[in-house]
């Protein structure tokens, strides 16, 4: 039985649970059983797909962890971080890193700062220098420890300069105006912006294109994706961002981890198709049992 | 160096100067003239009016102003009109926000369309003034269960308890209608996620109304109209729900004067116009050039 | 050891939030955490505050390239929480009118408010409006019909640009009822809500897949690349 049976089994089983206990309290007019009090089953539906998604993950990293090779395909964006620290090397310029403008609650700053990680390697391999100027004093935290650890882990520790990761403003306007004077005023070879960012996306990318660095850019805000797309060079776009970490590193663990991702979404894609199919055929055929099918793709996504 | 080449390596500086006058030229002679574009309303504009209509007088509304100055440019005429139909409906007003840099447009806002347009409306028990609360979507998760432990105070430090309106307000769910005008976040997806989607088909369901910015709009328009009820992208929807707004104002009062200051988003559109226009235009310069120049490197070719 | 401790904070963090959003007895645990978070968040404003100050007084005693604007930004940064610290202009309020200091530090009058409306506004409002010169000027050079998929984009762009403005009413609105949907404005909504809307809702699905499975790797430890130097 696979893992996405298994999660429509227990959807299945938790709704009609929770659809008895329901009916058994309005009846009887009890105080809600144990179970009840307890779970969520509002809730249940997503607490499956929880179940299902890290089932998946887990699975593909412990078979990656076995030997399982896992092939990624190439994303240029990332195939271009060492060409691009190799070019600010050779200019003797710097390399601006941006980490998006939110705090560490939010998982693509965290993505953003793994991928810093990986591209300190490369910098304290090329001896060349990297820039953070933050939004949020904990990313600044954050970025100084991990650049410190990238430095240590190739044993350049002398290099590292702690003082060029550091806090700007948390006001989004004030932080890209900073930035974009920092552009213009020391011209960096290349430009990183990974994290998440809103209405700055372009003028940072646009200033950095008038300087005539090279870009590479990576945000899941979905509507700042187009600017970044017409302005850099490079764009990892949504889940690629969540990617690079995995694509750098090449560890098992990160690989297994990007395959779970994919099963789970030819997942959710293939339960979307069924659904979809289901309620038109219903709609077209007017058969009930597609209609009981339609239902129980509404209860499975929730709605 | 040929023409064409020159013409692409334009210096951006006259792009940027047109682009100063196509918004410049419009603004001024709006400014004379005072005329604006008639408005025809979208789907989703006419679904956040329709909400606000169909509520009784007296319903309880709540205003999040989620944004900052900076996009106030986008979202403030569409607060203005919104709390001009819900005082013009007789409901009842909480404002909120998310964002600490808002207040102070909140508290314009209240000045501007209640102090100043409905005297008549009493401060406690008309509206309320509830101010920011830092924690982002965590206020959001609290307000769900227990919207007092957030708001304990108002914007001038009253405890809620002595405001008579806060009286009926436990949860979010209590109130008829929430409305939030959005730059970002925390902002509507916040709201849609933590407030919206956990009611949805339950006897609570909330009736969520939303303003966003335009960049924002392609990504909230998959929630409407399920999770939202209806939404204002960008400052062409708030041209039409303003033209809406003022159309009901002057039907139910047509003596009802229509200042400047309530057809904000209407004198913006021109600029708009404008600005797409010269958009329009560069784009197709840019092309002309583009295959100008390929057409001469395949004639050149031997 | 450190590292070690983080992780297992990072695991304790994460696994009540997703605890308390089930189970209903641990639900205000979920919120505690995301306080700690918030009170994190406003220790950590003292030490930004301390490296602004640390960076701008270093840039001005070695006089390095652009030390003049450190200047404005010390004096910008030490006037601004001067005057709200300090709530200079602010009135007390009607409930304690005996009580200094009882007003909101941005009343409408007081010093901090007019640094508010007179200079952070419209420097902010300046800033966001730079993006419709930017946009105009990314239009001019990227928007170029290289291919069979630029060009469906330039015809998209063309049809929103046109439609959500009153030019898209003076091109089409004279088409008759029956063909309504061809006009500009509707096609724009179209765009929008259709073809937009779905483009938009399977990166939602992929981006959702992809916060999911990072959380969970950096919850159970298995990616620690954030605290640097990989596994």
């Amino acid at each position: 039985m696979t893992p996405a049976l298994c999660g429509l089994m227990v959807a299945g089983l938790l709704d009609d649970a929770a659809a008895s206990a329901g009916k058994v309290a309005a009846i009887a007019n009890t105080p809600p059983g144990f179970l009840e009090r307890t779970f969520d089953f509002d809730k249940s539906a997503l607490f499956c797909w929880l179940v299902v998604i890290s089932a998946l993950v887990l699975w593909n990293i412990a078979r990656a962890r076995r030997g399982m090779k896992v092939t990624v395909r190439h994303i240029a964006g990332l195939d271009a971080v060492e060409e691009a620290v190799g070019r600010a090397t050779e200019m003797g310029r710097p390399i601006l890193f941006v980490p998006g403008i939110q705090d560490m609650d939010n998982v693509q700053t965290i993505a953003g700062l793994t991928v810093l990680a990986r591209v300190g390697k490369t910098t304290a391999e090329y001896d060349a220098q990297i820039e953070v100027p933050t939004a949020r004093s904990l990313v600044m935290t954050a970025a100084r420890e991990a650049l410190q650890a990238s430095y240590m882990s190739v044993g350049r520790t002398d290099s590292y300069n702690p003082e060029l990761v550091y806090y700007v403003t948390d006001e989004q306007f004030g932080y890209t105006a900073y930035v974009s004077g920092l552009m213009v005023r020391k011209k960096p070879a290349t430009c990183f912006y990974l994290g998440q960012f809103f209405a700055e996306s372009l003028i940072l990318a646009e200033t950095g294109n008038a300087i005539g660095a090279i870009q590479i850019a990576g945000t899941a805000e979905s509507s700042q994706l187009p600017f970044f797309v017409a302005a850099c060079d490079y764009t990892l776009i949504g889940e690629e961002l969540f990617a690079a970490s995995a694509y750098l590193s090449g560890e098992p663990d990160q690989m297994g981890g990007l395959r779970g991702q994919d099963f789970c979404k030819a997942l959710v894609g293939g339960v979307l198709v069924v659904a979809v199919a289901a309620a038109t055929l219903a709609a077209i055929t007017g058969s009930a049992a597609l209609d009981s099918a339609t239902g129980f793709f509404r209860m499975l996504v929730g709605a | 160096m040929s023409f064409l080449e020159r013409l692409d390596r334009i210096d951006r500086r006259w792009i940027f100067l047109s682009m100063g006058l196509a918004v410049a030229v419009p603004i001024i002679v709006i400014g004379i003239t005072g005329k604006t574009f008639p408005e025809v309303a979208t789907p989703t504009t006419r679904g956040a009016f329709d909400a606000i209509q169909s509520l009784p007088a007296g319903s309880r509304i709540l205003l999040s102003f989620d944004f900052d100055p900076a996009s106030a440019g986008e979202l403030q005429p569409m607060a203005t009109a919104f709390v001009r139909h819900a005082a013009a409906r007789d409901l009842d007003i909480y404002c909120m926000t998310l964002w600490a840099p808002a207040p102070p447009l909140l508290d314009e806002t209240i000045r501007k369309v209640i102090v100043a347009g409905h005297p008549d409306l009493v401060y406690g028990k008309d509206y309320v003034n509830l101010g920011f609360q830092a924690g982002n979507e965590s206020v959001l998760k609290v307000i769900c269960t227990d919207f007092r432990q957030s708001f304990s105070k108002d914007y001038r430090g009253t405890p809620v308890d002595q405001i008579p309106m806060m009286a009926p307000i436990k949860s979010a769910s209590d109130f008829d209608c929430i409305v939030t005008m959005s730059a970002g976040y925390p902002g509507c997806k916040e709201w849609v996620q933590y407030i919206a989607t956990p009611a949805l088909g339950s006897d609570d369901e909330i009736l969520l109304v939303s303003g966003v910015t335009g960049v924002q709009a392609p990504q909230m328009v998959p929630y409407w109209p399920r999770q939202m009820r209806g939404m204002l992208g960008a400052i062409k929807g708030a041209a039409e729900y303003e033209s809406l707004v003022n159309e009901f104002i002057k039907g139910s009062n047509p003596a009802a004067d229509i200042g400047p200051q309530f057809m904000e988003a209407q004198r913006r559109m021109a600029p708009q116009l404008f600005g797409h226009l010269l958009m329009v235009g560069l784009i197709i310069l840019g092309n002309c050039i583009h295959f100008g120049r390929r057409r001469a490197l395949a004639g050149g070719a031997p | 050891m450190t590292r070690k401790f983080a992780m297992l904070l990072t695991f304790l963090a994460g696994a009540t939030m997703v605890v308390s959003y089930f189970i209903r007895p641990t639900q205000s645990w979920g919120e505690d955490v995301a306080e700690w978070f918030n009170v994190l968040a406003a220790i950590a404003f003292v030490l930004g505050a301390a490296n602004l100050a640390k960076v701008h007084l270093e840039r001005l005693s070695s006089r390095s390239a652009g030390w003049g604007y450190s200047v404005i930004v010390l004096l910008a940064f030490g006037a601004t929480m001067l005057v709200g610290l300090l709530k200079v202009g602010v009135h007390p309020q009607e409930l304690a009118p005996t009580v200094a200091f009882s007003g909101e530090k941005d009343a409408s009058g007081s010093a901090f408010w007019w640094a508010y409306s007179y200079a952070m506004s419209p420097i902010t409002s300046t800033m966001f409006a730079l993006l419709a010169f930017f946009v105009a000027s990314a239009a001019f050079r990227a928007f170029r019909a290289k291919n069979t998929e630029a060009a469906l984009l330039l015809v998209t762009a063309f049809v929103v640009l046109l439609g959500r403005t009153f030019a898209g009413v003076v091109l089409t609105g004279w088409m008759p009822e029956s063909l309504s949907f061809l006009r500009l404005e509707n096609l724009a909504t179209t765009i929008l809500e259709v073809f937009a809307s779905a483009g938009n809702r399977a990166i939602l699905i992929g981006i959702a897949i992809g916060v999911a499975a990072t959380s969970l790797k950096i919850m159970l430890g298995i990616d620690r690349s954030y605290l640097g130097g990989g596994s």
